[in-house]
């Protein structure tokens, strides 16, 4: 078998303030797998996911990113884990700091030790993904949410990570840029994890699905099975929209 | 504040238009208030300036009233003091006091147009590229444009704040609704502050390692130097032009 693209083994953090947030987390995911994370708000959705690119110190349990050790205070180590996981933030606005898009999307691979022709290369490759190529010189603050959001995508593209972990993409999103999104996100082949409360948007792009609750892993299986178990979506303050069926 | 045009001034390199721009300020702020022929002579040259750069002379005008604050002391000077007094008009006026003022208004003038032809023709980018350029600490140049990028976010969410609080039959009238601005000031930072800090976090994720991308420099050719440096030059012929004359 391949090595997972992602390899969480009884993960384990509490915050210094003596918070635990996360209580043993298992998870594998296999190379090219779409993986909705779902979970209500203070589930430790985000906790996890700043665990993935050792943002936060592993301090019990480990991580595994395409076979390599997550391990913060390995400098060099986490500088590759960093390029292999690229996360995209919730606001885009934090992630986009940059005075123009090309600016901020060239910002990983250079920190990676890209330069001149080759970033040049790159940037506009991955603004090409996200169909953003010619807002290439606008400033950020100019662009509409979605199209931020979409470059946010595109910053951590640029980066070829082994994996695109994203933290609601679907929210303060409208109809049209929802589904932009989504074929965006469906036509790259990469492993991605997906962190939201979005469920028909869960449904629509990942085949597997995981609920985080109190922080361990209560629900891990096929999407289409976990949306249709109504008594398991209610134990973990899930609901789908009104109106919506599977 | 930038205007887009194409003009030849438009295109010079930053850095040489800051530079250029210190070099006259440091000639005009150099002639003695009492060479004012020479001070004729440069706002002349500065208009010529400005009419290439294609700037409209009510923008220029209507944007270097932010000086008024800084020269109104300026203004008062002929009238306190000591020394020997003149008559202008109805005003009795004292003569220190009058070349003294009189010289702070025009060098100061000079030096907010020269600031301004700079601005309108030099995108905020650009001019902190240029101070980069001209080797200003790479933190300082960092600092200010994370400003940039981050005041127009910043100034939406108090906006949205205020429309907030309005909404809820809030009015600002004196000193007691002070309290409710201090709170929602407080909260502003507070707010800013934790961006601050999910920006850092975006930054890690993406191997930030303490510098940011800089450009690839070019070779400036001579030429495109010495078109910059005419700005000062010229005004140091005025300058030398107005000694040997007065000298005569």
């Amino acid at each position: 078998m391949n090595t997972p693209s992602l390899e969480i083994k009884e993960l384990a953090f509490a915050y210094p303030d003596g918070n635990q947030a996360l209580y043993g987390v298992n998870l594998s995911v296999q190379k090219g797998e779409r993986v909705a994370l779902l979970g209500p708000n203070g589930a430790g959705k985000t906790t996890l996911v700043m665990h993935m690119n050792g943002i936060h110190p592993t301090s019990h349990g480990s991580i595994h990113v395409a076979g390599q050790l997550v391990d913060s205070k390995n400098k060099d180590s986490i500088k590759e884990i960093r390029a292999k996981v690229g996360i995209v933030f919730q606001d885009p606005d934090d992630q986009l700091f940059m005075p123009t898009v090309a600016e901020d999307v060239a910002f990983g691979p250079y920190n990676m030790g890209l330069r001149g022709d080759q970033l040049n290369k790159v940037v506009d490759e991955a603004l090409q993904l996200v169909g953003m190529l010619e807002f290439r010189d606008r400033p950020p603050h100019h662009l509409s949410f979605g199209q931020r959001r979409r470059v946010a995508v595109a910053t951590v593209l640029a980066m070829k990570p082994e994996i695109l972990v994203l933290d609601e993409p679907s929210s303060n999103l409208d109809p049209a840029s929802r589904r932009e999104l989504a074929d965006i996100l469906r036509s790259l082949d990469i492993t991605m994890v997906m962190v939201t409360h979005d469920l028909p948007y869960a449904y629509e792009l990942c085949a597997r699905s995981v609920i985080l609750k109190g922080g361990v892993i209560v629900a891990d299986g096929a999407t289409h099975e976990i949306l249709t178990n109504s008594a398991l979506l209610a134990a973990n303050r899930l609901e789908l929209p009104v109106g919506f069926s599977i | 504040m930038y205007l887009h045009r194409h003009t030849a001034i438009h295109a010079l390199p930053s850095h040489l238009k800051i530079i250029a721009a210190i070099c006259f300020i440091l000639v005009v702020v150099s002639t003695p208030v009492t060479q004012w022929g020479a001070f004729l002579a440069y706002f002349l040259w500065l208009f010529i300036v400005v009419k290439m750069a294609q700037i409209p002379f009510p923008t220029l005008f209507k944007r270097a009233l932010i000086e008024i604050p800084f020269i109104f002391f300026a203004i008062l000077m002929p009238f306190f003091g000591t020394g020997e007094k003149i008559q202008v008009g109805p005003f009795d006026l004292y003569r220190e006091g009058l070349i003294a003022g009189s010289g702070i208004v025009v060098k100061g003038t000079l030096g907010v147009m020269t600031a301004i032809i700079l601005s309108t023709s030099t995108t905020a980018r650009e001019i902190l590229r240029g101070l980069e350029r001209l080797r200003l600490p790479v933190l300082m140049v960092q600092i200010a444009s994370f400003m940039l990028r981050y005041v127009n976010v910043v100034n939406d969410e108090m906006e949205r704040m205020k429309v907030a609080r309005e909404s809820r039959g809030f009015e600002a009238t004196g000193v007691k609704s002070w309290k409710v601005l201090a709170t929602a000031a407080g909260a502003l930072f507070i707010r800013s502050y934790e961006r601050g800090e999910r920006v850092h976090l975006s930054m890690l994720s993406r191997g930030y390692k303490g510098v940011l991308p800089q450009e690839h420099q070019h070779k400036i050719k001579g030429s495109v130097w010495f078109i910059a440096m005419l700005y000062p030059l010229v005004a140091a012929l005025i300058f030398i032009t107005q000694l040997l004359i007065g000298t005569m």
